[in-house]
């Protein structure tokens, strides 16, 4: 940071500079700031005349990855918990078969064996034939209530531990300006060249395939409120016909997810090993392939619903989305809250 | 002269143009060649990462315009330009060349960004370029990866860690070039030339041949790699010379920053706000005589004079927010006498400095923006402005050395960047471009940004040149 504040080129890259310059002594807070305000693009890597082999050896992407990771760490809620971070990949590895076995458990106790035949499934394509409905509302609301709010927790501490707000500053402008700034991955773009793994042809893919994912979660995420409402307002049950909201946000979204993360792997291992921290790669890999299976889990269920194979892929979707629920406060999915709370307090610290 | 190697291999390709070098100049030429139609070849002699010599360190170029732009807050016309350049060189330019830099300057502000490059309003610290200069968004890496990319996208050949070992010139014409790449010897075949391979900065025998064994002590800001070794073959090859051994860009930099490559965080601009020393604590030139970036220059070259090429810049709390750090801390001590043995100089001598100059100061309306009316009197060197009386502890220190950013010395060419042979008649096939040929438009001083616009205007026309002359 003493090389960077001495230097200043890349001030117009991102908004990370400007901060740091702000700033005269570094405390943990500060850091984990910074730390999260960075997108990762790597522009300031291949743009620095000191990064390695210089012997001067900056590499602030690595660096800020590697406070990232403590950031994830050190806010989860409830604190005890915050292990499950160091071992993510293997957290998540292990969760999914638990999730996934759940609803097999589920099905055998509503008596359907597993079995595949040449005929159609016995419920038909009425998927609470196999889970009631009111098991599956339990269930996931009772999961997804945890994670909101141990989400809000850990955003809590966060945002208390960045420092307090500057004074005479509008925090709803400031929220408005972070909104625009993270629904288009404004810092993600390479200080506008476009940001990849493979550094040197500066193409956006990481950007695309970062908005297909977020998207496309959004829609799918849409698709099921929209169908929750339909349940409980309209008493339309599932499954929709395919011209209906929740399965044309939900197949849209699917695709998105799909197509997105498996380009946000692909990227992931064609990015230059220089620039990421060692630590949190397991959690990066297994968030990303938990979204990518439930998308795929989900498409497979949409297309082959009238297909025997429903029951084992209604328990492997479900299963995999149970496990996504309940790990979103304890994997990467939280690097999403704490970049938008950063880009907040950035949006506040320009209003100057 | 030719000494082929038994081991010589010819690249099978027989190519336009072969640019020596990988900096901004070579890089433009490199892209207007092969934007007209020429096969080039470029090699640099650094690995990838050091590609591109000095250009790496650099932020900005110095381009004329009429009117302020998104980028520059105002107009800065082609006779303010050449005024600025006559004034810092004291005149010591060629007329023709300069004028013409500087009208073409005023096209890179539009050519540079159809290359991939892209502006930025000028830098924290650095308000007074922001109407003269253009900086480059991420600085010079960033601007060489953009350029680098469009030149592969032309299809422009770039070899790295490819020294070239001899040139092969025949009656002032450029033949064949020898090259060391991994081993072995390799002949590339041309029809044209660009020499853009950077001074001879990172040479320090042919320094000390001129400056003596004080250039032992001089650091290299930039590149290892400028070893001028092909601005050598050139002049022995019949190139005319121009330029003085002596001239180069110089400024006082930490004396902590290592002996290449230390770049742009190793400068110290706060000169201005304290007194400098040698290491017999006495002051020894004017040190508020005008403001950063104007006599920032020429420190390099007043500390090189003192005795073991070394100086002290003694300055106390007030002053430590006003300027840029260095990636060092300063010295710092509560006593003056405390700071000297810190530094290890004698305690009684820089309290006697110190005491002298507080003396002579007059107290007046300090403005680090302007010329103002601190200054000394009775005192010699006196202090013309921004002088302040150091008094408030804790006393602060950097140590310097001289920081040689590029040489002068280099071959005379004409308008269409053409080589000048020493009968005086351009070379037909051979050009040149950056820092090999800066003493053209620089016979001393030097104005921010000014090497990158001689670099791109004079790489720009080169190629542009080579390209017609290969058509031919």
């Amino acid at each position: 940071m003493t090389v960077c504040n001495a230097c200043r080129y890349c001030e117009g890259l991102c908004a990370v500079f400007p901060a740091m310059e702000m700033r005269k002594a570094f405390g943990s807070g500060d850091l984990n700031f910074l730390a999260n305000l960075c997108h990762d693009c790597g522009a300031c890597y291949v743009d620095c005349p000191f990064s390695p082999p210089h012997e001067f050896n900056v590499n602030v992407p690595k660096v800020l990855a590697a406070v990232r990771a403590q950031t994830y760490e050190g806010y989860a809620w409830p604190r005890f918990l915050a292990p499950l971070f160091i071992r993510n990949g293997l957290t998540l590895a292990a969760a999914m078969p638990a999730g996934i076995g759940v609803f097999v458990l589920s099905l055998m106790l509503q008596g359907h064996p597993l079995r595949m035949s040449q005929r159609p499934a016995a419920g038909g394509i009425d998927f609470y034939a196999y889970i009631p409905h009111q098991d599956m509302v339990l269930l996931f609301g009772l999961t997804f209530l945890y994670s909101i709010l141990a989400i809000i927790m850990s955003g809590r501490e966060f945002w208390r531990h960045i420092g307090a707000s500057p004074a005479h500053t509008s925090l709803s402008k400031a929220v408005w300006q972070a909104l625009r700034d993270a629904a288009s991955l404004r810092y993600l773009d390479g200080g506008g060249d476009g940001c990849s793994s493979a550094l040197e042809t500066k193409r956006d893919y990481r950007r695309l395939f970062h908005h297909m994912t977020a998207y496309g979660f959004l829609l799918c995420f849409s698709a099921t409120s929209i169908a929750t409402l339909y349940h409980y307002l309209l008493k339309l049950e599932a499954p929709y016909a395919w011209w209906q909201l929740p399965v044309l946000l939900g197949t849209a979204g699917g695709i998105g997810l799909s197509f997105g993360s498996a380009g946000l792997l692909v990227e992931k291992f064609r990015r230059d090993s220089a620039l990421s921290d060692k630590r949190t790669r397991g959690a990066e890999v297994g968030f990303i392939s938990l979204l990518l299976l439930s998308a795929v889990s989900g498409l497979l269920l949409t297309l082959l619903r009238e297909s025997a194979a429903l029951p084992v892929l209604l328990a492997l979707h479900l299963g995999i989305v149970l496990t996504l629920f309940l790990a979103l406060p304890y994997s990467k999915f939280v690097h999403g809250l704490y970049r938008f709370l950063a880009l907040v307090r950035s949006a506040q610290e320009r209003q100057h | 002269m030719v000494h082929l190697h038994r081991r010589t291999k010819t690249l099978t390709d027989i190519f336009d143009l072969l640019v020596i070098g990988g900096g901004n100049a070579a890089l433009c030429a490199a892209i207007s060649a092969s934007r007209n139609g020429a096969k080039t070849l470029i090699l640099e002699a650094a690995p990838k990462f050091y590609r591109g010599g000095n250009t790496r360190h650099t932020r900005n170029m110095r381009c004329a315009h009429d009117m302020a732009t998104e980028t520059l807050t105002g107009p800065y016309t082609e006779s303010e330009f050449f005024d600025d350049l006559l004034r810092v060189t004291e005149g010591r330019t060629d007329e023709e060349l300069a004028r013409l830099m500087i009208a073409e300057s005023k096209d890179m502000l539009t050519w540079l960004p159809r290359q991939g490059i892209r502006w930025q309003p000028s830098l924290g610290g650095t308000l007074s370029l922001g109407r003269t200069n253009s900086f480059f968004l991420g600085g010079g890496r960033a601007m060489l990866n953009a350029l680098y990319r469009t030149a592969e996208s032309l299809g422009v050949e770039i070899r790295y860690e490819s020294e070239v070992i001899d040139i092969e010139i025949r009656d002032g014409r450029f033949v064949s070039a020898t090259l060391l790449h991994e081993g072995g010897h390799r002949q590339v075949r041309a029809s044209a030339l660009v020499a853009a391979s950077g001074g001879f900065e990172a040479n320090l025998e042919w320094l000390k041949s001129s400056w003596g064994d004080a250039a032992d002590n001089f650091l290299i800001r930039g590149t290892r790699y400028n070893r001028g070794s092909i601005l050598k073959m050139l002049l022995d090859n019949g190139a005319q010379q121009v330029g003085d051994a002596k001239q180069c860009h110089a400024v006082a930099i930490d004396a902590r920053a290592p002996k290449f490559d230390g770049g742009i965080i190793t400068r110290l601009d706060c000169v201005v706000f304290g007194i400098v020393v040698n290491n017999r604590a006495e002051r020894f030139y004017d040190e508020g005589e005008d403001i950063w970036p104007k006599r920032y220059a020429i420190w390099g070259r007043l500390v090189a004079e003192q005795p073991e090429q070394i100086a002290y810049i003694i300055f106390d709390a007030p002053s430590l927010r006003l300027f840029m750090p260095s990636m060092y801390p300063p010295f710092v001590a509560d006593s003056v006498p405390a700071l000297a043995q810190k530094l290890g100089l004698n305690a009684a001598a820089l309290q006697r400095t110190v005491q002298q100059f507080n003396r002579a100061v007059r107290l007046g309306a300090f403005d680090p923006g302007r010329l103002d009316d601190c200054a000394t009197e009775g005192l010699s060197p006196p202090k013309s402005h921004w002088a302040r009386r150091l008094e408030a502890p804790p006393f602060y220190a950097y140590p310097v050395r001289p920081g040689i950013t590029f040489t002068y010395l280099g071959v005379r060419i004409n308008k269409q960047a053409r080589i000048v042979l020493q009968d005086g008649t351009p070379s037909q096939n051979m050009f040149a471009a950056g820092e090999i040929m800066a003493g053209n438009v620089l016979g001393s001083g030097y104005a921010a940004g000014i090497g990158m616009t001689i670099g791109g205007v004079f790489g720009r026309l080169a190629g542009r040149a080579a390209a017609n002359h290969a058509k031919d």
